[in-house]
């Protein structure tokens, strides 16, 4: 919820902003673990050891999130899930595999759906030591999560002709025109651009541009640009250096999100947050499950690692996530110790070992 | 006719570091009206294709319709004519401006009456008009004339660094629906529905040119690139026709991709791609990641091709309105272009003649305009073009 600073007086020693809890005693902050399946356990169990040896206040609460048949027929998130994710606010969640089966939904539009995550961050940077021809990316992609092109409502009006609704609205737009300039403001970046399409969609388009225009005139901090989505995608191949945050509608910002993963090296090391009403923020690595190594030590946990350490800035622990993202970008400079994606031949334990060797070593 | 060949194979050795442009000039062909090869079973449209030579000609040199548009088109479009005349190219143009002025609905009729009559033209890009009811002017022509496909072809430029190589990509993007129908409303105040509109009809014909377009020009593989997992009956119906297309050229290769993969594909291994077909967004996103591959919006031409008509522009359709008027603009793309449209009329040696000059003053003369990175302006390019269509057409 981007609705500004405020403090809570009953809360003691907690003053929380935009973005998480700010801890000012020494206790360790809870937070629901959802480990996945395929790699999902085996990743998450290295993020857990290398969190360990940074000793970061963070206390794992294991969560399954499998979607069981509710009362009334629909697939629900698990009643204790559900209870932990609103009981911890924050959570870190591995890759979801959706069964197949007649009517059961996308997991991940599940998860959405009951927590109302409404904003989808994805931070591009590029990594040292992983070769692409985009060495300079740092930008952070802004994505609109609930509505757009996602609706899902399609009509068939004769036979052979196909409408699909794209929705916009203005509360939607707004707030996530909102938290992309807290979001800005929070992490000290400053540009914010407007990605659209209002020259051929006027009015939907239109709506979320001007969204974004009003909201931009609370943060005069932050500079506020717009720009056309193929110019955005022309630009992004020639020259990525020019963006900083991006803020977007749904598809856009699904094309997008995964053009900047493609930059920086792939889905295997993008991590992923996202933001829901109520303070609920759910970071997540994006890949798949990767079935055909999984329990075979062979998986990178660098995309969870990534996304945790996304998760530890939401909470203010900026110290111990400086020291977890060095020690991870070192290891994978040094390149002794890469997984078979990044081109070596270390297991997914070596590679957890040498990041838990070097967080200790590092200030 | 045989010094004709004569002083064309003459043309052709005269140019030996520039062979391996014209063979990416030859290839570069759109789908000509007048190429003559039916395979079995091309559906009757296609037949029609192939026959209708929807082109002015008169004594010998063809009327083609000129349409500049804003921003930097007009100055574009000035040289374009100083370069046909230079290089002696049998092709008149009759000019048709329409502004972006509202209430001008006559000038686009005019407009699209002058292309009906002359079948082909070369257009610059227009300003999108401020008020949300009129439909952008480049969307009308496209829609009245049914250009049904934009197609471009996105090769690796030899001598223009890059941070991929080996790029040969033909982008086929269904051009007159999907969610370009400007139908939208406003049911209740904040909340905007916006209409895609996909039909059997237009999926199975941008469907087919694909293919056919594949198999013409000796492409191996082509790609269809939907959103079918979310938008299942819109996207799922544009990909079941490229699937039963598919199936009626069974040499050639099909596989399908969903979209945001397919652009975290492009950037990290565009040397995948061969022909892609996809709706109209997507192929405007995919063409501008494209023509960003290669060097730019300056550099990569475009084609609108229907049954009857063909309308031949830049491929990322910039108005460049920042640098209008001030001789900065890179007029490769919309010399490209006027080349793919002498391809098209059949005035083949006179396309060769303007491409392989861009393409030696890009690659020897090392022109270099703003958008490259380089300070040339656009009449250095263009004066570069001219000096050497002079020196190769005297021998012509």
């Amino acid at each position: 919820m981007a609705a500004g600073v405020y403090r809570s007086l009953s809360q003691g020693l907690r003053r929380i902003t935009p973005f998480g809890s700010r801890l000012y005693s020494d206790e360790a902050r809870t937070v629901t673990l959802i480990p996945g399946d395929g790699i999902g356990p085996e990743i998450s169990a290295a993020v857990q050891e290398i969190f360990a040896a940074a000793s970061a206040p963070i206390k794992w609460e294991t969560s399954d999130v499998t979607a069981i048949k509710g009362p009334g027929g629909k697939y629900i998130i698990p009643q204790e899930a559900q209870e932990s994710m609103n009981k911890n606010k924050i959570g870190l969640k591995g890759p979801l595999k959706t069964p197949v089966g007649k009517g059961h939904p996308s997991m991940n539009l599940l998860l959405r759906k009951t927590f109302q995550l409404y904003a989808n961050v994805r931070p591009c940077k590029s990594i040292e030591g992983f070769k692409t021809p985009y060495p300079d990316v740092d930008l952070v992609t802004i994505r609109e999560n609930t509505e757009g092109e996602y609706s899902g409502i399609e009509h068939m009006i004769v036979d052979g002709v196909v409408q699909s609704i794209k929705l916009i609205t203005e509360p939607a737009s707004r707030r996530v025109a909102e938290f992309a300039f807290d979001f800005a403001r929070a992490q000290g970046r400053d540009t914010v651009t407007a990605v659209h399409k209002a020259n051929i969609m006027r009015m939907s388009d239109g709506l979320f541009l001007k969204c974004c225009r009003e909201v931009a005139e609370d943060y005069k901090d932050i500079r506020f640009e717009e720009m056309y989505l193929d110019t955005v995608c022309l630009n992004m191949v020639q020259d990525p250096t020019q963006f900083d945050v991006l803020v977007m509608p749904n598809l856009y910002g699904d094309i997008l999100s995964d053009l900047c993963a493609g930059l920086i090296g792939g889905l295997g090391v993008t991590p992923s947050g996202n933001i829901g009403a109520d303070g609920v923020a759910i970071f997540e690595s994006v890949h798949g499950t990767a079935p055909d190594i999984a329990g075979k030590d062979l998986a990178n946990p660098t995309a969870l690692l990534l996304s945790a350490v996304m998760m530890l800035r939401h909470l203010g622990l900026h110290d111990h996530a400086r020291r977890i993202e060095t020690a991870a970008f070192e290891t994978i400079k040094e390149g002794t110790a890469l997984t078979g994606d990044l081109g070596g031949k270390a297991k997914c334990s070596d590679f957890t070992r040498e990041v838990s060797k070097k967080v200790q070593e590092i200030e | 006719m045989a010094s004709v060949l004569q002083k064309c194979s003459v043309l052709c050795r005269s140019l030996p570091a520039s062979a391996a442009v014209k063979a990416f000039s030859r290839s570069a062909a759109p789908c000509s009206l007048h190429t003559r090869d039916f395979h079995s079973g091309a559906a009757a449209y296609s037949q029609q294709l192939a026959t209708v030579g929807a082109s002015s000609k008169y004594g010998g040199r063809y009327t083609v319709t000129m349409i500049p548009g804003d921003g930097i088109g007009p100055e574009l479009m000035g040289h374009v004519k100083d370069i046909f005349r230079y290089a002696g190219v049998p092709v008149d143009f009759e000019e048709v401006q329409i502004t972006s002025q509202e209430g001008d609905e006559e000038a686009i009729e005019n407009a699209i009456t002058a292309i009906k009559r002359n079948g082909v033209a070369l257009k610059g890009n227009f300003f999108h008009p401020p008020m949300p009811e009129l439909l952008s002017r480049n969307m009308t022509v496209r829609v009245r004339l049914d250009l049904f496909a934009n197609v471009l072809r996105c090769k690796t430029f030899p001598g223009l660094p890059s941070r991929h190589g080996d790029i040969d990509i033909v982008i086929i993007r269904e051009n007159t629906e999907g969610e370009y129908t400007s139908l939208e409303h406003e049911n209740v105040p904040g909340v905007v529905e916006s209409l895609k509109i996909i039909t059997a009809k237009s999926s199975e014909r941008i469907a087919r040119y694909a293919f056919e377009y594949a198999q013409r020009h000796g492409r191996k593989k082509v790609t269809a690139v939907h959103k079918a997992n979310i938008m299942k009956m819109g996207d799922g119906l544009f990909l079941e026709c490229c699937r039963k297309m598919s199936e009626e050229f069974p040499d050639i290769e099909y596989e399908s991709m969903i979209i945001d993969n397919c652009s975290m594909q492009m950037v990290s291994r565009p040397q995948q791609f061969d022909v892609m077909v996809m709706p109209n967004l997507y192929g405007n996103i995919i063409s501008n990641i494209g023509a960003g591959l290669v060097g730019g919006p300056g550099l990569v031409p475009g084609e609108n091709i229907g049954e009857e008509y063909a309308v031949f522009e830049t491929a990322t359709r910039n108005t460049g309105k920042s640098i209008a008027g001030q001789n900065v603009a890179n007029p490769t793309a919309m010399l490209l272009a006027s080349a793919l449209m002498l391809e098209h009329l059949g005035l083949d040696k006179y396309a060769s003649l303007i491409e392989n000059a861009v393409y030696k003053a890009l690659a020897e003369n090392k022109i270099r305009t703003p958008d490259l990175g380089g300070q040339h302006s656009t009449v250095d390019m263009v004066q570069t073009v001219v000096k050497e269509v002079e020196a190769q057409a005297a021998k012509m």
